[in-house]
């Protein structure tokens, strides 16, 4: 992972060598001890989530919900298993950072349940991954054995008479399954289809126990929060937007990868943290959040911070920190025909709005791309975005509406070009050329 | 049906779950059911849901939910390309064509020898590396480049 954080990052600190991963070298760095410091000085459960709640830390997995806060919904004096569940499914177009925390510092998030787990009385907790990098989930298995075998995960954990086991869950291919409530049915065995709520999972969850989900990099960020206090990472962010976070940056900037900076940095540093853009082209728009958040135009992108108020006021949400960099030799009306057509493959079919009208949304955005267009087209495609939003179980609903919604309006000109000429504002060959594929052949 | 070694496996998946949630196993069994006979017929899935002491028809709706699962034979190797926008910004669409024009196929075919079937793939968590192709649903490979699809094509037997 690229490290070159203006602060000494956190999450991806001391990540070199082939070995990072391993028991040994997390240790030799300082880790476990945050888990060691709670459980040697018997810091109370309340006092944990009161650091969680001082840091600021939001959720990692596109929500940005305060994690201490989600944290303290789960009932105290229920009798019965509850349950921690991570969330590694990581399927939201853009977004990799999960990979690389799993794959270059999985004891980091072991050690961020297992702190979970105490806090909120959970003795069980599952990783959900997904199911496309095996590599990665057989190592989290081993680095689940490593934990074993040294005391850290199991029966009375340390000699303190805690105890926490915690186990790996792979996925096989469903984008829905990063939902929450649908990951929870899918660790029990079932199609990933989300549950209604009401009841949230705090209360029913995991076999209709108690339980908590957090993305990956969530439970990463809580043995620093422990072992330096919640204001310190606070401190590292800025107000409203503690520490510091991991972007996962692609398509047209020279150095692809994740980087980890603190909230608040500005997009322009990040770009050039990425080698800026390639070939020197100009910044057309950009997908902040990953591909559910609203599409940015390029000269207003410039001027935000990465945090989640910045990017909420340029209209659109930092979610998973997934930033797609899109250049000029891009068709817009292409970029959105792709995104529809995932939306429409990944819908769960449970609601009719959503069933239908992300097959829908495909169908017009593909028309209109190939020449087919019509003149009420985008009349269309906003009435159909408009019967979308809000009339779901789930948010999927309203990932596949807001990028149709932000394309058209930021981009009108080239909607209208294609349903008027019956081709591409931008000329095919310079498309072609984006990607840098074929260049490698000559 | 499967071997002692692909039992076993499915055994350690069940210790996972609590006692009376063996159905939470499922999803690894059929992973491990595929990997063993290649894909997945009625019979299979049938297996594993006995074994599992689960409906049939449950254990079949998993396996038909879930796009990793094959319920029809591929071939050799199972080549997934990930075309999804982020990576179709560095490639991922081309590489797709590319492996089309060099194997003769299409999207959900399979080579006349049966080596390689290839199939389009959603975001696999890779974005930054693209273009980026599963092999077998078990081996990721990335910056699949022209001379790096080649070369992978030539090392796969
Ligand atoms: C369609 C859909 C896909 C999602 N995918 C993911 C995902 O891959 N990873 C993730 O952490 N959260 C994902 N989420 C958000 C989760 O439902 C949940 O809010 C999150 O895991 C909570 O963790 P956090 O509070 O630590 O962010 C998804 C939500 C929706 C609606
Ligand atoms: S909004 Fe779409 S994905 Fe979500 S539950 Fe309804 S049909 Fe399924
Ligand atoms: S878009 Fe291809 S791996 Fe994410």
């Amino acid at each position: 992972m690229t490290i070159l954080g203006a602060i000494q990052p956190m999450l991806t600190s001391g990540l070199d060598g082939d070995n990072a991963w391993r028991l040994e070298h997390y240790l030799k760095r300082g880790g476990y001890s945050a888990l060691k410091k709670v459980l040697a000085e018997k810091i109370s459960p309340d006092e944990i989530i009161g650091e969680v709640k001082k840091s600021g830390l939001r959720g990692r997995g596109g929500a940005g919900f305060p994690t201490g806060l989600k944290w303290s919904f789960m009932p105290r004096d229920y009798q019965g298993n509850k349950y921690v569940v991570c969330n590694s499914d990581e399927g939201e177009p853009g977004t990799f950072k999960d990979r690389d925390i799993l794959r270059y510092n999985p004891h980091s998030v072991i050690e961020g349940m297992a702190i979970a787990g105490y806090a909120m009385g959970a003795s069980c907790g599952y990783n959900y991954i997904h199911g496309e990098i095996w590599e990665i989930y057989k190592r989290f298995e081993e680095a689940l054995d490593e934990a074993r075998s040294a005391g850290l995960l199991g029966a009375n954990i340390l000699g303190s008479g805690f105890d926490f086991d915690l186990f790996a869950h792979h996925g096989y291919g469903a984008y829905i399954c990063g939902e929450e409530t649908a990951l929870l049915e899918s660790i029990e065995g079932k199609k990933g289809q989300p549950r209604y709520k009401p009841p949230f999972p705090a209360n029913f969850g995991l076999y209709g126990k108690p339980t908590t989900i957090n993305n990956t990099e969530t439970f990463a960020s809580i043995p620093w929060i422990v072992n330096l206090g919640g204001d310190a990472f606070l401190n590292a962010g800025k107000p409203n937007n503690g520490g510091t976070k991991i972007f996962s940056i692609s398509g047209h900037v020279n150095k692809p990868g994740n980087y980890e900076i603190p909230l608040g940095t500005p997009f322009s540093t990040l770009l050039e943290m990425a080698g800026g853009m390639r070939g020197g082209r100009r910044l057309k728009a950009c997908i902040p959040g990953g591909s559910s958040s609203p599409v940015v135009p390029g000269d207003v992108m410039m001027q935000c911070t990465m945090d989640y108020d910045s990017i909420a006021k340029a209209g659109s949400m930092l979610g998973s920190g997934a930033v797609i960099i899109i250049d000029e030799t891009v068709c817009m009306v292409k970029a959105l025909e792709r995104l529809s057509y995932f939306y429409y493959e990944e819908s769960c079919g449970q609601c009719t709005p959503c069933r239908e009208g992300t097959s829908w949304l495909y169908k017009i955005v593909h028309r209109i791309e190939n020449g087919n267009g019509r003149e009420d087209d985008l009349e269309l495609l906003e009435s159909i975005t408009g019967n979308i939003m809000g009339r779901t179980i789930c948010a999927l609903g309203d990932a596949a509406a807001l990028p149709v919604q932000s394309f058209v309006k930021h981009f009108r000109d080239e909607f209208i070009y294609h349903i008027e000429q019956k081709k591409c504002l931008v000329p095919v060959d310079i498309q072609r050329a984006g990607s840098g594929f074929f260049s490698a052949l000559s | 049906m499967l071997t002692t070694e692909s039992l076993q496996r499915i055994d350690r998946e069940i210790e996972k779950y609590p006692a009376d949630q063996k159905q939470s196993a499922v999803m690894a069994a059929l992973a491990i059911a595929q990997e063993e006979r290649g894909w997945l017929s009625n019979e299979t899935i049938e297996f594993v849901a006995n074994y599992l002491g689960m409906a049939p028809i449950a254990a079949y709706e998993v396996a038909s939910f879930y796009s990793m699962y094959d319920l029809n034979p591929v071939g050799k190797y199972k080549l997934t390309v990930c075309t999804n926008l982020p990576c179709m910004l560095s490639g991922g669409v081309d590489a797709a064509e590319y492996l089309k024009a060099k194997l003769g196929i299409g999207f959900n075919e399979t080579t006349v020898d049966g080596k390689f079937t290839l199939k389009e793939g959603e975001c696999m968590g890779a974005c930054g590396d693209a273009p980026v192709m599963l092999v077998s649903n078990r081996r990721m490979c990335s910056c699949m480049g022209p001379e790096q699809i080649d070369r992978l094509l030539a090392e796969l037997e």
